[in-house]
């Protein structure tokens, strides 16, 4: 499944989630539910900044793996998952464990490889394998 | 008198049971900013703090952004 595929499923899964883009480490896009490029690119600047702002909290270490800024605007919601990173906008009050799962589903689809299609064996010239006799 | 008491008992609850579900139904959340790390911690900052006044003024960027 490749990056578009997984938001579209995303956001026909998810009723909470408003706009949702798929960044790697260095902010690069590599899928958008918004149309507006610009505005993509300031949706993952800003999850960026949220990611490093509330790693620096922390003195012990740890990575940050998921979180949440809940606005009276709506929430912004940020997940890791090794060098992709997702990050979601809803409304006021949202499930947050809800989409949680829901964003790192879509992750982890993102990053699955795209299945491909089986071909079927043909049966070897000269032989009855795969006939279907007529006898009726 | 018995029946009086128990009337204005009943009155006293039903008003400060109206009361608790609109301020629920009516007060906003506070603002705030839940963080989980990879050790499975998770921490909180509301509304007031410095680090979540760092990390909500980042969110409310991301939020402006989509509705400009």
């Amino acid at each position: 499944m490749d990056a578009a595929q997984a938001l579209a499923d995303l956001t026909e899964i998810s009723s909470q989630i408003e706009a949702a883009v798929l960044f790697d480490g260095e902010g690069a896009i590599l899928g958008s539910t918004l149309a507006d490029e610009g505005a993509a690119r300031a949706l993952a600047a800003a999850a960026g900044m949220l990611l490093e702002g509330a790693s620096g909290f922390r003195t012990g270490g740890g990575e940050v793996t998921q979180l949440e800024a809940s606005t009276h605007a709506g929430s912004v919601f940020v997940v890791c998952d090794g060098p992709r990173r997702i990050a979601a906008t809803t409304r006021p009050d949202p499930t947050a464990g809800l989409v949680f799962y829901d964003l790192k589903s879509c992750l982890r689809g993102a990053a699955a490889e795209p299945v491909k299609p089986r071909r079927r064996r043909r049966p070897a010239a000269g032989t009855d394998e795969g006939r279907v006799d007529d006898e009726a | 008198m018995k029946r009086k008491l128990l009337g204005l008992l009943g009155f006293g609850t039903g008003v400060f049971a109206g009361s608790v579900l609109y301020r629920r139904s009516t007060g906003r959340r506070r603002e705030r900013v839940d963080v989980y790390f990879d050790d499975g911690s998770m921490v909180s900052f509301v509304d007031g703090s410095p680090e979540a006044e760092k990390l909500l003024a980042a969110a409310r960027d991301a939020l402006g952004a989509l509705h400009r």
